[in-house]
């Protein structure tokens, strides 16, 4: 095999795709399956909810078919002690120490509660977890999260499902620059420009799941967010122009006929 | 053989006495693949599922991987 170009690097282990995708809100499981291909995923959540006797088919065998790994949430958790048991529910079901850490604080914003997630990352950190964690754009927070020993942090754009992009790219810029492990923009993204700002940015990948599986097209929006990753990869790499206020012709003046 | 009375999910179910948390497990979920269940709220190791016996009032979640985040 040969080795990745430019792979994403989280824990220890490579993905050659920077498009990390979300499970929820697909119509149904062959649209997700056709929309995980699209985006060339290769790490993606799932959450864990009571068994349903009478469910037809499982997300989990659809991301096996994939080749995709299975990354657990602790979506609808409240509290530090509910994200750890669900966490560990997770890792006994899925065979997985890896989580992507979420506990919220109310339902109508969605937005991560700062005490209960840091109280939850320490736990689980001391518990062998391999601890993702969905956090607010707060670049403090974020430190506190790498110094509790997260393998990455996943700052929002803005509220979950809300597709308004990225509310405050400064704050994404601040966590960027401090970041010792890899930085997720998570949650917000609504359609690809928006991918594609949060790599420009200097964020390490993207996580999203409304913004396909809520798409007119699913699958259409899934290549798009794959191309638009790979696309602000490479202008962050490439090094963009400074923004100027006057023009700068790019046509030479010299050897103007008539001059 | 009296019965026991634990909570599944959630909702009251009737068990029969020394019943255990693979028993419930089975009855529950189609395929134990991808599942796992807590017991009063710590987890319980599915290599101790068939040695765990319930209790009168016990309360068990048995969870999966559904699509989200």
């Amino acid at each position: 095999m040969n080795p990745i170009e430019d792979p994403l690097i989280i824990a220890g282990e490579e993905f050659g795709s920077r498009l990390i995708t979300g499970t929820g809100g697909a119509p149904s499981l062959h649209v997700l399956r056709d929309a995980l291909a699209a985006s060339g995923t290769e790490l993606t959540t799932v959450a864990m909810r009571r068994v349903d006797p009478a469910a037809r088919g499982s997300v989990l065998d659809v991301l096996r078919e994939r080749g995709v790994r299975v990354l657990p949430n602790t979506a609808g958790c409240f509290t530090a002690g509910e994200a750890v048991l669900t966490a560990k529910l997770a890792r006994e079901a899925l065979g997985t120490s890896w989580v992507k850490l979420e506990v919220i604080a109310d339902e109508r914003t969605l937005l991560p509660d700062p005490i209960e997630l840091v109280e939850a990352a320490e736990q689980l950190v001391a518990d062998g977890f391999t601890v993702l964690p969905y956090t607010n754009d707060d670049p403090v927070l974020a430190r506190r999260l790498e110094q509790a020993g997260c393998a990455a942090v996943m700052p929002l754009g803005s509220p979950i499902g809300s597709g308004l992009g990225i509310r405050n790219p400064h704050n994404i810029e601040l966590i960027v620059e401090e970041a010792g492990v890899p930085v997720i923009l998570d949650a917000g993204i609504g359609t690809a420009s928006d991918a594609a700002l949060a790599m420009e940015l200097g964020c390490d990948a993207v996580l999203l799941a409304t913004a396909v599986t809520r798409a007119q097209d699913p699958v259409a929006m899934a290549r798009a967010m794959r191309h638009a990753v790979a696309a602000g990869r490479l202008a962050r790499l490439a090094g963009r122009i400074p923004k100027r206020r006057y023009a700068r012709a790019s046509s030479p003046f010299e050897g103007r006929s008539g001059t | 053989m009296t019965a026991l009375t634990v909570v599944v999910n959630g909702a009251p179910r009737e068990v029969p006495a020394g019943a255990s948390v693979a028993d419930v497990v089975a009855a529950v979920a189609a395929s134990a693949a991808g599942v796992a269940a807590a017991l009063n709220g710590e987890v319980v190791r599915r290599a101790d599922w068939a040695a765990t016996p319930l209790r009168d009032a016990d309360r068990l979640e048995v969870l999966t991987a559904v699509q989200g985040g």
